[in-house]
């Protein structure tokens, strides 16, 4: 089973009219994911890929009915709207695709989905991949190229950085370690999915037996990845691998963040946190894939 | 440091110098007019530039101020860049001497205030929390973060629902939680809820004042301000005035305000440049152009590892258009004393590949290639990717190498490292062999795209030449027309009757056209990929030409 997405889900890309949205479509057909339709304002009636496309969201789901998932290829500044637009009709998950989206428009999109019980993956993502099954966003770039380089495994892929994530996901499957479900969190400080949740859902999916997570400098989401370890309530092997080796602290300017707490968002404390909680850390990028099939065979697990 | 402090947490500011950063910084006298925009009492003071304007300042101030040098940065007063002057002259000495450092272009002079009480208050956005936070101390001022450590109970923060806002009311319970009473417990109460309008009104990462001040006459005044504006809602806010919203720790380079100009217009895919030395002084620096900020890091450790040092740290991903890709290699290019460039991101990336190299083939054929250059550009369309770029720079005064994902960015900084050692430059550098014409005729075929020019010699076709430009066409905007002989005598008759080209068509049997109007071009359905310009050019006749306006980069061309 793959995470986020339910099976025979109805899928609408909104933007679908755009340059990333035409061009992506064609990648989420080809790749096999159960895409309906699609909108953008002021063009309803339109067709893209075969695909009917509704002005609104609403008439979206009254001519098509219940609708999953919504990915949005539109420019940053217009993401708000359209993330609201769509929560409000309905829709439980949304893979925000574009960069550049103000953090508080952001903010206003993570209050309006815990209202609604509902999720978003990004923004800032080259989204969601389910190997051989579907993709949501732009993993992969094309059809033909996702289905080379992505294949079914145990392994659940959970990465703050897009171009990382299916680095991971392609050099894990080219050591025969297929993936159940990749994830690209977003590279944004502020996301609707950060590593800390999608690791707990990798250890409620039975198809996920192990997790390699790729994080980054600042935040905290490592850490509470390390502290979710710890307190039991993730127990699937964890192997991580922190970027930003050769970073620098820059001149700080304001206060406030370190005034409730000292050294967080070093890549010195995430791997120590992690450590400590007893997740494998790699520090050698390359060696990833080697790690992560010792670690498996050693906890008995089947590729 | 124990796990279990993870729930007490409020991200770190912490910035990497070399890490996207997403914030405009504000100075004192920038911050404090944000908060005048809001009722926030400050000091009556103001900016000046120079040591008279700080004389005038501090004489319609009546004599004895404050001078505080306008920096971006944290620990001023510990540097001496904040400063009591008894009378205007003395204002105008010290101003002289605080606008000698390099890094202070200004300096804001205002009144004295007499200190009863410092405290703190900010506003920031919590990431882990998904909503912003407000923060007070009833203990406040230089070396806030000591104090705060030493008296936890006078911190007191309370999370925001956005949708609610911050009321007054909200304030005052935080201003009792932290210990004060009486009118102090007001107007603190009144100062943090409009703190929290200017966040939100002026799309703050966040706000800080440190001091807040209680003076002796009992008025609460901001002392400071540090205000940083998240970049990504910069362009809704002109009249901030902010020349380049990115946080880089120094004034922008004239190199970095272009690489910001062409990035700030365009928002198909990222472009982020940063320059990280000055090459002049050093002889192993190569120009790095990476792609992703994770796979880039690592590219740049790669790099590192084989004992060069980048001049520079620089991002086209997001499945930027080639045009972007073309113009971040001009940049790229121009920074002197450069002994090679480096190209790599993930090693396996969504973006189309082939858009890149053809950016990069442009510029490397219109600028030269003077160093060598490995290029690692993995992932989607990487096969085609690499065969442009072995295929078009080979005849370039340095050697050039492509890879894909099958080659780690080690094996990659190796190969550089190989070149780079091997090369001799040509005595004699060959001359330019850009892929498009220099001249064209002034009646030639133009359709403007979304940053640029398409500009196609219609003489120059055969019909395999033409036929390829119009297929190279991702987006298929382009028509191969064929005029028939019996129009061509027709306009040779009566030539004013004749297209709008005054009957040179009779010279132009075959013409590439737009096939979908030019207003649609413009608005993006030409996607700048320079497909065609490289098509007519590898055909063997440069009928297309792709003009893509940038301001001249500095100090052009690379050693």
């Amino acid at each position: 089973m793959s995470i986020l997405l339910p099976e025979n889900a109805k899928v609408i890309v909104q933007g679908i009219t755009g340059r990333e949205g035409v061009a992506r479509t064609k990648l989420m057909l080809g790749y096999g994911t159960h895409l309906a339709g699609g909108v953008t304002p002021g063009r309803g009636g339109e067709v893209v890929e075969g695909l009917p496309v509704f002005a609104t969201v609403k008439e979206a789901v009254a001519r098509l009915g219940n609708i999953a998932a919504s990915v949005l290829f539109i420019p940053g500044p217009g993401v708000k709207d359209a993330a609201l637009e769509a929560l409000r009709n309905g829709v439980k998950l949304l893979v925000i695709v574009p960069d550049r989206v103000p953090v508080q428009d952001v903010l206003e999109i993570s209050a309006a989905s815990r209202d609604l019980g509902a999720r978003f993956v990004g923004p800032n993502t080259l989204g969601v991949l389910a190997p051989d099954r579907w993709v949501l966003g732009m993993m992969g770039g094309r059809a033909e190229s996702a289905r080379k380089f992505f294949k079914r495994g145990p392994v659940g892929v959970t990465s703050r950085s897009g171009g990382i994530t299916s680095s991971i996901a392609y050099y894990l499957g080219q050591a025969g370690v297929g993936a159940s479900t990749i994830v690209h969190v977003g590279g944004d400080p502020v996301v609707g999915m950060p590593h800390p949740q999608i690791v707990r859902l990798f250890q409620d999916d039975p198809e996920t037996q192990a997790i390699v997570m790729f994080g980054e400098i600042g935040g905290s989401q490592e850490e509470q990845v390390a502290e979710l370890i710890a307190t039991g309530a993730v127990t699937k092997p964890v192997i991580a691998y922190i970027g930003g080796k050769g970073a620098k602290e820059g001149t700080r300017f304001s206060h406030a963040g370190a005034i409730i707490e000292g050294g967080r968002g070093t890549r010195e404390g995430k791997i120590e946190a992690l450590l400590a909680a007893g997740a494998t850390v790699v520090e050698d990028f390359d060696a990833l894939p080697a790690v992560t099939k010792e670690v498996l065979s050693s906890k008995g697990i089947e590729l | 440091m124990k796990i279990s402090d993870v729930y007490a947490i409020i991200r770190i500011f912490a910035v990497a110098d070399i890490r996207e950063t997403v914030v405009a910084r504000l100075d004192e006298h920038r911050g404090k007019q944000l908060l005048s925009a809001v009722a926030i009492p400050i000091p009556t003071g103001d900016r000046a530039e120079s040591p008279e304007a700080a004389r005038l300042l501090a004489d319609s101030l009546g004599g004895p101020c404050v001078i505080k040098a306008l920096a971006l940065v944290t620990g001023r007063a510990g540097r001496g860049w904040v400063r009591m002057a008894g009378s205007a002259d003395e204002a105008a000495n010290i101003a002289a001497e605080l606008l000698a450092q390099p890094e202070v272009q200004a300096v804001r002079v205002e009144q004295r205030l007499a200190i009863e009480r410092e405290m703190f208050a900010a506003v920031l956005v919590d990431d882990r929390a998904a909503a912003p936070v407000v923060v007070f101390s009833s203990r406040g001022g230089t070396g806030i973060e000591e104090i705060a450590g030493r008296y936890p109970e006078s911190v007191v923060r309370r999370h925001v629902e956005i949708r609610d806002g911050f009321a007054p009311y909200m304030g005052r319970e935080m201003a009792a939680s932290a210990g004060l009473t009486g009118q102090l417990a007001v107007d603190t109460g009144l100062l943090l809820s409009r703190l929290y309008e200017a966040f939100r009104k002026y799309d703050c990462r966040s706000i800080e004042i440190n001091p807040v001040v209680w003076t002796a006459e009992g008025k609460l005044i901001a002392a400071d301000c540090h205000a940083t504006i998240d970049d990504y809602a910069v362009h809704r806010h002109p009249g901030l005035g902010i020349r380049m919203a990115r946080e880089i720790g120094h004034d922008p380079s004239p190199r970095e305000l272009l690489a910001y100009e062409v990035e700030k217009h365009d928002y198909r895919g990222t472009f982020y440049f940063i320059e990280l030395a000055d090459p002049r002084t050093g002889d192993n620096y190569v120009a790095f152009h990476g792609a992703g900020g994770g796979g880039s890091m690592m590219s740049m450790d790669a790099l590192m590892k084989e004992g060069f040092a980048p001049a520079n740290f620089c991002d086209t991903s997001g499945n930027p258009p080639a045009s972007k890709v073309y113009r971040a290699a001009k940049i790229l290019l121009s920074q002197p004393n450069i002994v090679g460039y480096f190209a790599s991101g993930s090693g396996v990336a969504s973006q189309e590949q082939s858009q890149s190299a053809r950016g990069l083939i442009k510029a490397f054929r219109e600028l030269g290639l003077r160093v060598p250059a490995v290029i690692r550009l993995g992932g989607n369309q990487e096969e085609l990717a690499c065969e442009l770029l072995h295929k078009h720079c080979a005849d370039l005064d340095a050697p050039l190498e492509a890879y894909g994902k099958d080659d780690s960015a080690r094996y990659c900084a190796e190969r550089l490292r190989a070149l780079v050692d091997g090369f001799r430059p040509p005595a004699l550098p060959r001359a330019l062999q850009p892929i498009s014409p220099d001249y064209l005729p002034s009646d030639a075929y133009r359709f403007a795209t979304m940053t640029g020019t398409i500009s196609i010699d219609q003489s120059k076709w055969t019909q395999e030449s033409a036929q390829a430009a119009v297929d190279s066409c991702p987006t298929k905007i382009l028509k191969l027309v064929k005029d028939e002989s019996e129009r061509r005598g027709e306009a040779m008759l009566r030539p004013e009757a004749g297209n709008a080209d005054g009957g040179r068509s009779m010279a132009s049997p075959l013409r590439v056209e737009l096939a979908i109007s030019e207003a649609e071009a413009k608005k993006g359905k030409c996607i700048e990929c320079l497909a065609c310009e490289l098509a007519s050019f590898e055909h063997g006749c440069m009928a297309v030409k792709i003009d893509l306006p940038m301001p001249a980069v500095p100090d052009g061309g690379a050693k």
